[in-house]
Parts: C-alpha cells; sequence; structure tokens
C-alpha cells in the first residue's frame, strides 16, 4: 500500500478543485433536489398516512419530475465515468505516468490510489445529497429521518457507492485500454446508453420473440415472457440498482419479479424489517458488487503487466 | 569498491526482438558515466531493468548493491530519475509537483517543505516556485525535473536525454548542475545521451551502445585509441597572401608528410616530436601555421568513425 495516500491526497484534490467535477455535481445536486421536492406533492407522500415518509422522498416523483431513485441511476454513471475515464491514459498522454512509477511506490498504489479518490468523492456528493434530502423532509414534512429509515437510507448509500464503483472500474478500465481519452471516454458513454437505455427496448424484442404473447394468453405464458424480460434488464447494473432501492426504500417490497395470485395467497402486508429487506435484494447487491471487482481487477492486471516507457 | 550500478549478462527480449543483449555494464560509486547510442540502441530498456520497471529476461542487474527484480521500492527510493521528456502535472505549480513527489517518496511535512525549497533553489527556480508548470519552458521543465531527482538525495543519478531540446544556455547550467551533482554531493551519475559533445565535457567514463550491445567503454582517451588507432597530428599551413602554400617547399621540412588541400590552405601530418622545430621551419619560409590538432580524442569522431564502419 505504500504510496497509495500519497496518490489518494493528490487525486482528491484535483478531482475536487476540477471544473467538470464542479459541472457534474451541479447538476446531480439540483436534480436530486428538485426531484425531492417534487415528491412532496405527490399523491404517494401527500395522501398516503403510511410510516417510513422520508424514504418515499426518495423513490416517489411528482408531476412533470422523476424521482430520485430515477436521477441516481440516470446520473450517477456520468459521475464515475467523469471521474474515472482518463485516469490513467491521461498521465500516459502527458507523459507524467513513467515519472510517477519512477517513485518508490507500488504500482497498484496508482491505480489503487486513483480508484480510491474517485469513489470517495462520490461518496461526498451522494451523501451531502441524502442529508439534503434530509433537510428537505424536515422543513417540507416536519418529519426528522431516524432509526430504520436512516438504515435504510445507509444501505441505499451503499447500494448506490456499489453502483458508481461499477462505473467507475469500468471507467478505468477503458482508460487502461485505450491511448485515448477520447477513446476511454466515448467506450464507457456508450455502455452507458445501451445498459440504460437500450436494454429494455433488446430485453424487450427477445422476449418477444422467445416467448410471444397476446391477450389471450395463458398466465403461464404472460409470465415466461416477463421473466425472460427481467433476466436479460438484469444484465445492466441500473436494473439492479433500481430493484436495489425499491426493496431497500420501501419495506413492502417483498418478492422481485412478476406475482402471481397464487404467490400473494396468506401475505400478511406489514413492511418488512431491515435485515428481511436485505435478504430479499441479496443476490442484486451481490452481483453488483461482482460486476465492479470484475472491472477493476481486469484493470488492475492490465495495468500492472503493461510496461510504460518514457 | 563496490559498484554503484553493475549488471551481468543482462538481456531484455520482446518476443523476437532483443533490446538489450548480455550487457556487461559496471558503474564505480560516485563516477559520471556517460551511456551514449542512437535511439534504439536500447539504452531506456537498460535504465528501465536497473529500475526494476521491467524485469530482464536473463541476466542480473545489482544498483547500490540492491537487486531491482526483488527489491524495487528502496532501488527506486535511492536512485533519481530523470525521465526522457520529463514531464510534470501543467496545473499544478513547480512547488505543488515537487510536493507530490516528495510524498510519494515519504518525505513530509516541515522535511518537504525545506527539501523542495531547496531543490528548487539549487536548479534556480525560486522564481518561478508558484507557477503551473504549464507556463515553463522546455529548459525549465528539464530543471525541475532535476529538482525532482535532486529532492530524493539520491546516491544514484540516472537522467536519459536531460539536455535536449534546450537552448545553449540552458545545456550549460544544466551540464553545470550535473557536474556540481556529482562532484558535490558524491552522487554517481548516469548520463544517457545522444549529445556527444556534452557528455565528453562531463563524464568520466562513457560507453558505447549499438543494437541491443554495448561495444565499447572507458574513457574517451581509451575508446578512442581502440577505434581510431593512435592518432596522427595535423597541421594546417596558409601563406600570408591567401595563395596556397607551395607543398614543395613544405614537403623539404623534416617530420611531415602527407599534405593534402583544405580550402585555401595545406593540412599535413607531423611528427609530435618535432612539433617545435616544423613550428619554426615553417615560419622560416614564410607560411603560417594556423592550427595544431590531434591533442584530444573527440567523442564525435569515435562515434561517426565507428559508425561508419558498422
Amino acid at each position: 500500500m505504500k504510496g497509495v495516500w500519497a496518490v489518494f491526497r493528490k487525486e482528491m484534490a484535483d478531482h475536487l478543485g476540477s471544473r467538470r467535477f464542479a459541472v457534474i455535481a451541479t447538476i446531480v445536486v439540483l436534480a436530486s433536489l428538485a426531484a425531492s421536492l417534487a415528491a412532496v406533492e405527490s399523491p404517494a407522500v401527500s395522501e398516503m398516512d403510511r410510516e417510513f415518509l422520508f424514504l418515499s422522498l426518495l423513490t416517489e416523483s411528482g408531476g412533470a419530475i422523476p424521482s430520485f431513485l430515477y436521477f441516481i441511476t440516470f446520473l450517477a454513471p456520468l459521475l464515475g465515468i467523469i471521474l474515472g475515464f482518463d485516469a490513467i491514459n491521461a498521465e500516459r498522454q502527458r507523459g507524467t505516468l513513467s515519472l510517477l512509477v519512477s517513485q518508490p511506490i507500488y504500482r497498484d498504489s496508482v491505480i489503487n490510489g486513483k480508484f480510491m479518490a474517485a469513489l470517495a468523492t462520490a461518496a461526498i456528493v451522494t451523501s451531502a445529497i441524502l442529508v439534503l434530502i434530509g433537510g428537505v423532509s424536515i422543513s417540507k414534512l416536519g418529519i426528522v429521518p431516524q432509526g430504520a429509515e436512516i438504515a435504510r437510507t445507509a444501505l441505499f448509500f451503499v447500494a448506490s457507492m456499489l453502483y458508481i464503483g461499477f462505473w467507475l472500474s469500468l471507467s478505468i478500465l477503458f482508460s487502461v485500454l485505450f491511448d485515448k481519452t477520447s477513446t476511454s471516454a466515448l467506450a464507457a458513454l456508450g455502455v452507458w446508453i445501451v445498459l440504460g437505455f437500450f436494454l429494455h427496448m433488446i430485453a424487450g424484442i427477445v422476449a418477444d420473440q422467445v416467448v410471444p404473447v397476446g391477450s389471450n394468453s395463458a398466465p403461464q405464458e404472460i409470465i415466461r415472457h416477463e421473466e425472460l424480460r427481467i433476466a436479460i434488464m438484469r444484465v445492466s447494473p441500473a436494473y439492479l440498482l433500481q430493484e436495489v432501492s425499491l426493496a431497500v426504500l420501501n419495506p413492502a417490497v417483498r418478492i422481485m419479479g412478476p406475482l402471481s395470485p397464487e404467490r400473494l395467497q396468506g401475505f400478511i402486508p406489514s413492511p418488512l424489517s431491515l435485515p428481511q429487506s436485505l435478504m430479499v435484494i441479496w443476490p442484486q447487491l451481490t452481483v453488483l458488487a461482482a460486476l465492479s471487482i470484475v472491472c477493476f481487477g481486469v484493470s488492475y492486471v492490465v495495468f500492472m503487466r503493461r510496461e510504460i516507457r518514457s | 569498491m563496490e559498484k554503484a550500478v553493475e549488471t551481468k549478462q543482462l538481456t531484455k527480449n520482446y518476443g523476437a526482438f532483443t533490446a538489450v543483449d548480455s550487457l556487461d555494464l559496471g558503474i564505480g560509486r560516485g563516477e559520471v558515466f556517460g551511456l551514449l547510442g542512437p535511439n534504439g540502441a536500447g539504452k531506456t530498456t537498460t535504465i528501465l531493468m536497473l529500475l526494476g520497471l521491467t524485469e530482464p529476461t536473463s541476466g542480473s542487474a545489482s544498483v547500490l548493491g540492491m537487486d531491482p527484480v526483488s527489491e524495487p521500492l528502496r532501488v527506486k527510493r535511492a536512485t533519481g530519475y530523470l525521465p526522457e521528456d520529463v514531464e510534470f502535472y501543467e496545473d499544478l505549480t513547480a512547488r505543488e509537483n515537487l510536493f507530490y513527489l516528495a510524498d510519494l517518496n515519504g518525505i513530509r511535512g516541515r522535511k518537504a517543505r525545506e527539501t523542495v525549497e531547496e531543490a528548487l533553489e539549487k536548479v534556480e527556480l525560486t522564481r518561478v516556485i508558484d507557477s503551473p508548470v504549464g507556463t515553463f519552458s522546455k529548459g525549465m521543465r528539464q530543471r525541475l525535473g532535476l529538482a525532482s531527482v535532486l529532492l530524493k538525495e539520491p546516491s544514484l543519478a540516472i537522467l536519459d536525454e536531460p539536455t535536449t531540446g534546450i537552448d545553449p544556455e540552458g545545456v550549460e547550467k544544466m551540464l553545470a548542475l550535473i557536474r556540481g551533482l556529482a562532484k558535490d554531493s558524491g552522487v554517481t551519475v548516469m548520463l544517457c545521451s545522444h549529445m556527444l559533445y556534452q557528455v565528453q565535457k562531463v563524464c568520466d567514463r562513457v560507453g558505447i551502445m549499438f543494437r541491443s550491445s554495448m561495444i565499447a567503454s572507458g574513457t574517451i582517451e581509451e575508446i578512442g585509441k581502440m577505434i581510431l588507432g593512435d592518432r596522427r597530428k595535423t597541421i594546417k599551413v596558409v601563406s600570408q597572401e591567401g595563395t596556397l602554400p607551395d607543398k614543395e617547399q613544405l614537403s623539404a621540412i623534416e617530420g611531415l608528410s602527407g599534405f593534402r588541400k583544405s580550402g585555401g590552405a595545406l593540412v599535413a601530418d607531423f611528427e609530435e616530436t618535432r612539433q617545435k622545430e616544423i613550428i619554426r621551419d615553417i615560419l622560416e619560409k614564410g607560411y603560417l601555421p594556423m592550427e595544431v590538432r590531434g591533442e584530444e580524442y573527440s567523442l564525435e569522431e569515435i562515434y561517426m568513425r565507428y559508425f561508419q564502419e558498422v
């Protein structure tokens, strides 16, 4: 780990002082604030006398503005990509990388320090937003989040860190693989667009082809169709995060995927406890973590093996 | 005396290409050693192996008594390396850049402040200590690079093309600093360059690399003798009127031979033992001896001669 903190400190200072970070952070903060303020007016929050009102600020959308959750799934990848897409190749291009690796530090300290600094930067933004939304809750709803709500928000925070971690390691991977920063940025954005926007179309088309359903199809057919569609959707970390967040932020959610009336039999409509919610989405959390680890692992290996000449 | 750098049969292959072939190199402590050779001769690969930045295919290296393969961090801590075309972080100031490098070397706090300022003072960059490196000229960058080497108080300094691309005044400054490094601080210096004249001025010994192998090493005198053979001394004779001197008249002088025309003058070889008499005789015949040459071997001649033969 020698040198990793030196790299961490430098990278952190760079991120916090950089203009592009200022831009994306401003966008994320403003969008999230707008979403939570709009959610205050949403029917789910104003009409229902339910528990966990603070959490519904995170998941409900009001009027024309999408929910905070939607913004996070949509914008967090951008944050990750912006923080990571030029981590290695910019230094290679400028020629500072050979200076860096000839210092008495382990080579993995460079990539580890950069990853940690970017993730810490993202964590600062995300936690700042959650605290801001807490402020919205206190001032608009008069509700101070506490106990279970804070625990669930913390879990949501961890999940979104895993999510950003995936995009960060993906963009770092591209910055190791491609020598040009423009190539790595475009590659990362391409993956973002495919996974974030096109995948649900692709999933729909594939499911329609494999299990065609019409208005008079058997329920089993419809369920197979849905399950296939969701299985494909789960390739995308965005979908995984949405499932995780729904279960974590909405204690009533207990099953992911299509529900048949038989499966609903005997349900007690009471909120789940946190460990139980956690069990519902444990697979999704694991996959999110695994995706980040795979991306980071590959970039790590490639970076360690590559020779750096001046 | 223990050598500062010693390699035994050091070899590096990239696939079928041999970048460095069975290199035996020895540099004594406190010595200024010049490693010469055309581009692609294997100089930089040799340096990378000495620093543990790339592993040798076979053979071994020892740097300050340490093995770069098994203890690269200790080697890099004790060795200052100035990469060819060194680059720094453009948007950081000279001071910030050096602080980062000091941090990476484990120099922190007050000690870091002192060493950074001291190093910048030595290379005469105190005036621009807080200017962004982006505004620096090439010569200033190279001097900043040298400061980054001084900073870690190395026992061995490896400088790769430290004078390329700087103006003559900058070159003089740089050479003076390198000389000072060796003479005042007792640092062993390994200087890679193809600027022969400069190498000749500062180096105690030189080694010439060509096509992956060391083809000659020793003092310039030794290499010169080896490659050019015993040196013939030449004298250039002109007439006062500017006409070509009469060869017949001059050949009467004992010890002069091998006359040839060179512009408006005659050039002849002469016997060193009769130097005084020959000059007197030439004057008596009414001619002027203009240039008496051949005291020193010029590295340029050695180099050119060698590569002509190859």
